[in-house]
């Protein structure tokens, strides 16, 4: 698997990461070394294996639908970059 | 008194025989950090911890009696900067406690207002890639105290902290407490509770302590671990009291040298330093046999998938709407998506791009199979290794990592060759399996050595009882470095 | 038409609950923004979710009513982008095991039954809400992690009211379950399409698009329409169908494109890890199923074999549970085999005060008891008012709350059936009216007509219009 710019724009842009040239040169370049690494598991034969999503076998964990205090608005926007009144303040989204 | 050189053990007994108080104590950090951090930088905001003070409403009865405890950056403090030493949660103060900070505060312990530095969202093994600056080693500050826990690890080596909790994704609690001599713990996945750990692999993070023995470690782990019906992840088992284990007794405990650990890629002075180790327990009473978990190769690259996929996920969240840092750029031009691309572009280090590029890979259209699927399945094997070799050892021995400490910026530069300083610790995050980290030796340049002990699900006694023995009965955990 | 049209319908339904899919808040509809939400659903750092009992119950109930089979093994997956709606930049949704697959919904369209697929049901969480303004979008969270479930159907339906038959069963179907409002203008119930055509006799599907930001029952069946003769018109013209989605503008009646650069999708779905799976064993969905009602296609049968009611009078009669509950009452309530004269003045007079008074057509909201419209009926059978009358009566009713009996006392409407009195009122009428009278003789029937509704006029429309009319074709002859 070659890692070239196309691939890292395209994958920085489904991150929505902006790299600048030279990063995603240097990005490239190390992400083949590690993706060429990884490529060690193409020898493994995972026939018949189930993949592990979750270590232990734990299940059905619920939670009764009973309502809990919900958290003050002083609390909610006390880190919003940009607080408007009381909501979130993003730029305008034009669709 | 040099309170600030003792364990927590210790200043309980000192406080209940009415010998020192917790303004003492404080004062003494406080001189300790003053004079030390200069130069190790355990802190990410040392000339804040004048402020420290001593929480004035702990109870004299609680258990812990209002004695601070260290906090690594990524574990949620209300109302304290919890920044995982990036710039894109700067000025961050989460509006709640994770489960283990309130149990803590519980417990009676004063929460150290100012955080432990660590790598960048937990992504390295040098505290390098930190936001804040590197940390470096307490015995030696030309090298790196290992991560991503390397602030805690350094700050309790370098007498700064009482102890301290620090986070495990793939070995980034053992590896620094390896490379700074302290005892360091990953819990068995489930053990302890994640909510309020700022998320880097959901499906391998753990919290744990580091601390200057193992009677500190086996305290605090009983605060912390336990059911949270707030991480439906967490385990509904019974916590033992974990002091219980503290027996200077390891006779016919069974114990397992993987071959795969000892093969090339091992520092000699390591090597050696861990087999006088596992002879010490060998005279102690331990029968010690070479095992094999043959899939140990395919641990990192397995790892490198499962946990940057994951926190490719886990990150999206950084995106300037709600939190943290937003590039600031002329408002009425930026369109979203602009937005984004900048406030991530900039907030983010190297390391964290690197790794949220290698995981959105890993799961991107057409690679998905290939790479993550397959890793989900390599793991399914790893996780087979231990549990065969645990159908007859109670324990398995390892050094902690193939090396001592590394000079800064001696590997900063070669992402494959840092990551594979988690050779070692990274199977049993991916077994879900416990591992503590204790100090064997040291270099003749004078870096701790650290040796790795691990268990089955849930037997972190198994642990506690080998780790105490073994400690009882060795010197290293005395010596501190010279500052 | 050389083109038909195939049609899949993707529905959210937000289950109702009182907390939340993952975390504790409150569901309420319409509070200050942002007050109902918490570090768990605002997606901040380090939290965790973890799954509403009820949710669960509600997505195998509405999977087992829609004959799916439930999955004895479900689990949650991350579907990730980036929007401002979304806290986390992903959605907890089900991707490769949902709750329930392979069920289906029989609904009523002319020309008899049909039988449409359901592909899958599974559940996700809701996002926020945004507000744009001039130069600014606002967001408001506290929708963000409501449970949906998801319930798409086969491309199974050929027609817009096909589509609109189908998503008023599923609506019906679900109300009667008690775990859903679904109602649409409330955003409680969302419906998107995907909408081919292709010529007659094809089996492969055609390039689809997809159909958004429909609002009401209506609008689906307008949008549907609108984007089927638009594919035809094009393709006729040359052209070419796009994959792309498409918006629905009510006001216009038109369907537009959203023009957002169609990047390729890529949501890269895997297993939620802060969510161990969920293991349903035989015996829980077994009690799950016992607490299923009798639903709507049930009753409508039952309907018609235990009251002998026509299909078409099942049919409307099923369509909201209290309604049917409350016409099963009055059926059962009515003496005699032949429920008939009940049901036509449920279906009939009631039904239409329900439309006018509450919009909902909700027969209950008039608020009259079974044995009060029964004893209506009874006067209107005995011939002792006219239907008409009993109409009027019956608005009275609503209104004043009193029974048609007072009423009928009140007002003094008995019908007069007595020949004898009526006869007087009649010799009254012939002689006012010569040249009607003339016109009957001559064989103008319809004069006949007009002379009795002048006697019911004298009368005030007391006078049995029978008898009346008995009555004077006696005296004519």
């Amino acid at each position: 698997m070659a890692i070239n710019k196309e691939v890292v724009d395209h994958v920085a842009y489904l991150a929505r990461i902006r790299l600048s040239d030279e990063e995603t040169v240097r990005l490239a370049q190390q992400l083949e070394g590690i993706v060429a690494f990884i490529d060690a598991l193409k020898n493994v034969n995972v026939e018949h294996i189930s993949p592990t999503s979750h270590i232990l076998p734990v299940q059905n964990v619920l939670r009764d639908d009973v309502p809990v205090r919900s958290l003050p608005i002083d609390k909610v926007l006390v880190n919003a970059p940009q607080p408007e009144g009381d909501f979130f303040g993003v730029p305008k989204i034009i669709e | 008194m040099e309170l600030a050189k003792l364990t927590c053990h210790e200043l309980l007994d000192l406080i209940g025989a009415g010998k020192t108080s917790l303004e003492d104590i404080f004062d003494d950090l406080r001189k300790r950090i003053g004079q030390t951090d200069h130069k190790v930088r355990a802190y990410v905001r040392n000339s804040q911890t004048e402020n420290a003070d001593v929480c004035p409403e702990i109870c004299a009865q609680s258990i812990l009696k209002g004695i601070p405890v260290t906090i690594k950056d990524n574990i949620c403090t209300e109302g304290l900067n919890t920044e995982c030493c990036s710039r894109i949660l700067s000025g961050f103060r989460p509006p709640y406690d994770a489960t283990v900070i309130r149990k803590l505060k519980e417990a009676g312990a004063s929460i150290f207002p100012v955080k432990a530095n660590m790598d960048e969202f937990a992504f390295g093994s040098s505290t390098e890639n930190s936001y804040f600056g590197p940390t470096r080693n307490p015995w030696d500050v030309k090298y790196v105290p290992g991560g991503s826990s390397g602030g805690s690890a350094a700050a309790v080596a370098a007498d700064e902290a009482v102890w301290a909790l620090g986070s495990d994704t793939g070995g980034s609690i053992r590896q620094p407490a390896a490379f700074c001599g302290v005892v360091g713990l990953k819990p068995t996945y489930g053990r302890v509770s994640r909510y309020g750990l700022i998320a880097f692999a959901s499906s391998l993070d753990q919290i744990g302590p580091l601390t200057k023995d193992v009677r500190d470690s086996a305290l605090l782990t009983n605060i912390i671990a336990g059911y949270d019906p707030r991480d439906s992840t967490s385990v509904d088992v019974e916590v033992p009291d974990y002091t219980g284990a503290l027996v200077k007794d390891v006779k016919g405990l069974r114990v397992g040298i993987p071959k795969e650990y000892f093969v090339e890629g091992i520092d000699p002075e390591v090597k050696r330093t861990v087999e006088d180790a596992i002879q010490k327990l060998k005279d102690l009473g331990g029968i010690c046999k070479e095992i094999s978990l043959p899939h140990t190769r395919y641990a990192v690259p397995v790892y490198y998938i499962i946990a940057t996929a994951e926190a490719s996920s886990n990150l999206a969240r950084f995106d300037g709407v709600q939190y943290g840092y937003r590039s600031l750029q002329d408002k009425a031009k930026t369109s979203l998506i602009e937005m984004y691309a900048r406030t991530r572009g900039e907030g983010f280090g190297q390391e964290a791009k690197r790794r949220i590029l290698l995981g959105t890979f890993a799961l991107s259209h057409g690679y998905y199979d290939a790479y993550y699927l397959r890793a989900l399945k390599v793991r399914t094997l790893i996780k087979r290794d231990f549990d065969d070799v645990f159908k007859d050892c109670d324990c398995v021995i390892t050094p902690t990592s193939p090396t001592p400490a590394f000079k800064i910026n001696e590997r900063i530069e070669d992402p494959l060759k840092m990551y594979l300083s988690d050779l070692y610790t990274i199977s049993a995050n991916l077994a879900g399996i416990p591992g503590i980290s204790i100090p064997c030796g040291f270099t003749k340049s004078g870096l701790p050595v650290g040796l790795q002990i691990l268990a089955g699900s849930f037997r972190e006694e198994t642990l506690f009882r080998a780790a105490y023995t073994y400690e009882q009965s060795t010197p290293w955990h005395l010596q501190k470095p010279e500052l | 038409m050389k083109y038909e049209a195939v049609i899949g319908l993707e529905v959210h339904v937000q289950l109702k609950t009182n907390t939340k899919i993952f975390c504790g808040c409150s569901t309420e509809f319409g509070r200050e923004p942002n007050s109902q939400v918490c570090p768990v659903c605002l997606g901040f750092p380090g939290v965790l979710p973890v799954l509403n009992k009820t949710v669960l119950e509600h997505a195998v109930k509405i999977s087992l009513a829609l004959d799916c089979s439930v999955q004895e093994y479900t689990k949650f997956d991350r579907k990730n982008y980036f929007y401002p709606d979304l806290p986390k930049d992903f959605q907890i949704s089900q991707y490769d095991l949902p709750v329930g697959r392979d069920g289906f919904l029989d609904i009523t369209v002319e020309g008899g039954e049909k039988r449409v697929g359901i592909l899958r049901v599974h559940l996700e969480e809701d996002a926020g809400k945004l507000i744009h303004k001039d130069d600014i979008s606002l967001v408001d969270f506290n929708r963000a992690g409501v449970p949906l479930l998801e319930i798409v159907s086969r491309p199974e339906m050929y027609s817009p009211e096909e589509a609109h038959a189908y998503l008023t069963a599923l609506k019906s179907a679900i109300e009667y379950l008690d775990v859903a409002d679904c109602d649409m203008e409330k955003g409680s119930l969302r419906c998107d399409a995907n909408v081919s055509i292709r010529p007659r006799g094809e089996r492969e599907l055609g390039t689809k698009a997809e159909v958004k930001n429909m609002n009401s029952f209506k609008g689906v069946k307008d949008a549907l329409a609108y984007e089927i003769k638009r594919q035809i018109e094009s393709v006729e013209n040359g052209g070419k169908i796009i994959q792309e989605t498409r918006l629905w503008d009510a006001k216009n009646g038109k369907t537009f494109s959203m023009r957002s650069k169609e990047e390729a999708k890529d949501y890269r779905y895997f297993p939620e890890p802060d969510l161990p799976p969920f293991v349903m064993t035989l015996e829980n969905i077994r009690k799950i199923k016992e607490t299923i009602p009798e639903l709507p296609r049930e009753k409508a049968a039952r309907f018609i074999r235990e009251y002998g009611l026509s299909a078409y009078d099942a049919g409307i009669l099923v369509v909201n549970k209290k309604d049917a509950e409350y016409a099963e009452e009055c059926m059962r309530a009515y003496p005699g085999e032949n429920k008939k004269p009940v049901v036509n003045w449920l279906i009939g007079p009631l039904l239409s005060e329900a439309n006018n008074r509450t919009g909902g057509g909700e027969l209950t909201a008039l608020g009259i008891l079974p044995e009060r419209l029964i004893e209506l009926v009874g006067f209107v059978q005995a011939e002792q008012i006219s239907n008409l009358t009993g109409k009027s009566v019956l608005t009275d009713m609503i209104d004043t709350r009193e029974s048609a009996a007072d009423i009928i006392k009140r007002r003094n409407l008995i019908q007069i059936s007595d020949t004898g009195s009526l006869e007087t009122h009649i010799e009254e009428i012939i002689k006012a009216n010569v040249q009607s009278v003339e016109s009957y003789k001559q064989g103008k029937t319809g004069a006949l007509m007009f002379l009795v509704g002048q006697v019911m006029k004298k009368t005030q429309g007391k006078a049995n219009p029978k008898v009346v009319q008995e009555l004077l074709k006696k005296k004519l002859a």
